[in-house]
């Protein structure tokens, strides 16, 4: 049995886990849910041994521990796969897997034989088979996470939590994983999948526990609990997934029009056009060339033929400018490397794409003016924070996501494209973003949703486009969208 | 499941990739051909020889700065850590009376001096987690100051005999068509024993695998176990202490001790490294690409003069090189990431 009974922490005043209990049977496959911020970090990191809880007891076989080092945590089997993987990027997927079994062990000497014969063991343990002498840098993602894997192994893991596992993975890469943890689950491994997304995992695991503000919000059989219940329970309120796609009326004008646009190696003949107040989801898989799509039409991909018009006019899309000038906008998938400046004041990323319509003459800023929209923003999209000069980084995902969103507003675009709008979002805040999309929509704006999360796309669309290799393979109207139709055309 | 790598798919076929073995070779072999045929005189047994002489001490120099970079480092403080402990250990000597003819009496004196300075640097860096360039210029602008101040400005003409002697103790000489004597100096062998332990430390032994593995990635390496501080710390003492050796063997060379030596060289063996191979970035580099960029460098440096370039452009030609190398580093590192996304795409 592992687990922990009754685990308290506090980082100076700030409860982080107050009274947290949850066990995992070895064998077993377990989910532990909550949005970001309920405690599921620091519950991991008490289990690893990087924090000492206030009080409580971790269970860890047959003992009861008041605490942990990091060194008996790995002694006593306890191995954590984080998001970045923690591997080396430039050494061999051999010495990946094969040095902390050097380090452990003391070594004076590295030895290339031996590095190979521990890596082919541990990756014959989980039946992959990925070249050992590659640099890890040149395997995919996927690869990646099983060279973490295998190197669990070699550290005799018994409890293994892997952070957002499935999130960079393509569907066929999860059910690949998901063999793999099966293989681990048959050695006796116990496995936690940590999540802050209702997603694939349900599949696989056995049993869940939901944590909400650093306290139990549930736990039980994984088959006892629905994809609403467990979002209820994350949220602490009913966060239903009704219909949010906004009704179009029937004189909108279109707005945007593409016609068999193509570009080389990447899509070929796509055509659509978006009307005023409509909300057009692009879905596909990883790959498909969705995202290149969606670049494309904010100027940022090389277009090899067709066009692209907005209000009847065409637009030359030769970069970002062109596209804005024409009233484009774009919210980028990767919002903390394309769409936001960091270490910048929050007030200065909202400003940064409309900045042109607050200079007065010799480009001098109006900031009295300007304050006074911000604010207004800021309110609008209940962006928390207690003060606009704040760097963005101060913010959660989810508020940074809406001042990326407030960035693109505050221009007024007539045409505002989204790329995986609720990516790293947690459930309540990805309502709310929803929520601020339709709204704008009614008023009057043409919106696409780039997305692979079906359920959002369900929710917010009048219409759905799905790519398959650059293609556009069906077009589904507001009728004919459901999750299980849009899983179909996906798979086909 | 298994992919082919773009790596291993390359592998073969890496003359463009990067500033590698192959092509320092054929570069050494087609600049060689050019002079040879603009200046006959090139091609005499002298060249070779007179080319390794040169290159030796660069080379020390050189294998202390691959390490470094490797750790995804640098340090430009080197050239006068072994002007430092080079000229110091003649001073000692000379106060104390000891012109002996031992070798190894300034050896073990430049290494220990060096050691010193080099764990300076090791407590700025490993110690407080200065950034490295910083912490370098810094102590370099230190160490010289304390050098002129403290140990002496003064230019010595008589070394040690040891040192002096050193100078002239040839491996091979051989008389020239000219009457001239060609000469290889018998410090080729243990630069050629230092460049094998160099190699072995670096490939073989769990130190120089933490170094490649910090130059990676820093957190990582500490997540997986490995003492990154005490790694880094082992590591400029090292530096120090290689450098220092390097220094003396400098002055015994030139049959000369003169503070002021040194100065600026840091340029050319940082141009020599690059393009040996060595990643600005950390985590990549090789003793035998850095051999060869050393040549290489010399090889310019030495016989522009031969082509009928001034010799005032030799700092600008050295300074091109170091861009080149840079470059083309720049531009293999980003063909390799467009590798890696085309393949993680394919499969999907």
């Amino acid at each position: 049995m592992f687990g922990t009974q009754g685990i308290s922490k506090a980082f100076g005043g700030a409860k982080a886990l107050t009274d947290v209990s949850f066990t995992v049977s070895p064998g077993d496959v377990h989910c532990l849910a909550g949005e970001n911020g309920s405690g599921k970090s620091t519950l991991i990191k008490i289990m690893s041994g990087v924090e000492t809880p206030d009080s409580g007891l971790i269970l860890l076989g047959e003992e009861r521990l008041k605490a942990l080092t990091p060194r008996d945590a790995v002694a006593k089997g306890v191995q954590v796969i984080f998001q970045d993987f923690s591997l080396i990027p430039n050494l061999s997927v051999a010495e990946n897997i094969s040095l902390s079994t050097s380090v452990l062990e003391k070594r004076r000497f590295s030895n290339p034989k031996r590095n190979r014969e521990i890596a082919a063991t541990a990756l014959d343990l989980i039946g992959v088979d990925i070249d050992l002498d590659a640099t890890v840098q040149s395997i995919p993602v996927s690869s990646k996470q099983l060279v973490a894997i295998a190197r669990a192994l070699t550290q005799g893991v018994k409890l293994l939590f892997m952070d957002e596992a499935t999130t960079a993975l393509t569907r066929k890469e999860i059910d690949h994983l998901f063999g793999v943890v099966n293989n681990l689950k048959e050695r006796g491994v116990a496995t936690v999948f940590v999540s802050h997304k209702l997603d694939e995992v349900q599949e696989i695991a056995q049993t869940i526990t939901i944590l909400r503000n650093g306290a139990l919000a549930a736990e039980g059989k994984m088959k006892d609990f629905d994809r609403r219940a467990i979002s209820m329970a994350m949220t602490g309120s009913d966060v239903t997934e009704v219909r949010l796609a906004p009704e179009v009326p029937k004189d909108s004008p279109s707005v945007l029009t593409v016609d068999s646009l193509s570009a080389r190696g990447q899509f070929k003949n796509i055509s659509f056009d978006v009307k005023a107040g409509e909300i057009l989801g692009i879905t596909g898989l990883l790959g498909s060339g969705r995202s290149e799509i969606a670049e494309a039409l904010f100027g940022m991909g090389q277009i090899s033929s067709g066009s692209v018009s907005v209000k009847g006019k065409e637009v030359k899309l030769s970069g970002p400018k062109a596209a804005v000038d024409a009233g484009i906008g774009y919210v980028p998938q990767d919002r903390l490397t394309q769409g936001l400046f960091l270490n910048q004041s929050i007030l200065k990323n909202v400003m940064a794409s409309a900045i042109t319509d607050f200079t007065g003459p010799l480009g001098i800023v109006k900031s009295a003016s300007m304050m006074e929209t911000i604010t207004g923003w800021i309110s609008d999209l209940r962006i928390k924070t207690d003060n606009p000069q704040n760097v963005a980084t101060s913010l959660s995902g989810g508020n940074q996501q809406r001042v990326v969103l407030a960035k693109w507003l505050a221009m007024s675009p007539s045409v505002l494209i989204l790329n995986g709008p609720t990516v790293g979002v947690d459930i309540g805040s990805k309502r709310e973003i929803l929520e601020i999309i339709r709204q704008k929509a009614l008023e009057g704006m043409a919106v696409i949703i780039v997305s692979d999360d079906i359920p959002e796309i369900v929710q917010i669309a009048n219409r759905v486009i799905v790519i398959h290799q650059g293609e556009s393979a069906a077009e589904l109207q507001a009728s004919e969208i459901s999750e299980a139709r849009l899983y179909k055309e996906l798979a086909a | 499941m298994s992919y082919v790598t773009p790596m291993a798919k390359r592998k073969g076929l890496k003359l463009f990739g990067s500033p590698n073995e192959i092509f320092l070779i054929i570069a050494i072999a087609v600049l060689s051909l050019v002079i040879g045929f603009s200046n006959p005189v090139f091609f005499s047994i002298a060249t070779p020889f007179d080319l390794v002489r040169s290159s030796l001490i660069e080379i020390l120099f050189a294998f202390g700065l691959l390490l470094v970079l490797v750790s995804g480092g640098i340090d430009i403080s080197f050239p006068i850590v072994g002007i430092f402990a080079g000229y110091t250990s003649v001073v000692i000597m000379q106060t104390y009376g000891l012109d002996t003819y031992s070798l190894w009496i300034p050896l073990v004196l430049a290494a220990i001096v060096g050691a010193i300075l080099g764990s300076i640097n090791a407590l700025l860096i490993a110690g407080f987690g200065l950034p490295t360039l910083i912490a370098t210029l810094g102590t370099a602008g230190m160490f010289r100051g304390f050098l002129l101040t403290y140990v002496g400005s003064a230019f010595l003409a008589n070394i040690p005999l040891g040192l002096d002697q050193f100078a002239t103790a040839d491996l091979i000489s051989i008389e020239t068509s000219g009457g001239t004597l060609a000469r290889l100096h018998v410090l080729v062998i243990p630069v050629l024993i230092l460049a094998v332990a160099i190699a072995f430390l670096m490939r073989r032994t769990m130190f120089g695998r933490t170094i490649f593995a910090i130059g990676g990635s820093e957190e990582s390496a500490r997540r997986m176990g490995m003492n990154v501080r005490w790694a880094k710390a082992q590591l400029y003492i090292l530096v120090g202490t290689l450098s220092g050796v390097a220094g003396v063997l400098f002055i015994s060379l030139q049959r000369k001790a003169d503070p002021y030596d040194l100065a600026g060289t840091e340029l050319e063996i940082i141009a020599a490294v690059v393009l040996g191979g060595a990643s600005i970035m950390g985590g990549y580099g090789t003793v035998t690409g850095t051999i060869l960029g050393v040549l290489l460098i010399n090889l310019i440096k030495d016989n522009l003069i031969l082509l009928g370039v001034d010799g005032a452009w030799q700092r600008a030609a050295i300074g091109l090189m170091l861009l080149i190398g840079v470059c083309s580093q720049a531009i293999s590192d980003k063909r390799r990431l467009k590798q890696a996304v085309t393949v993680s795409e394919e499969k999907s």
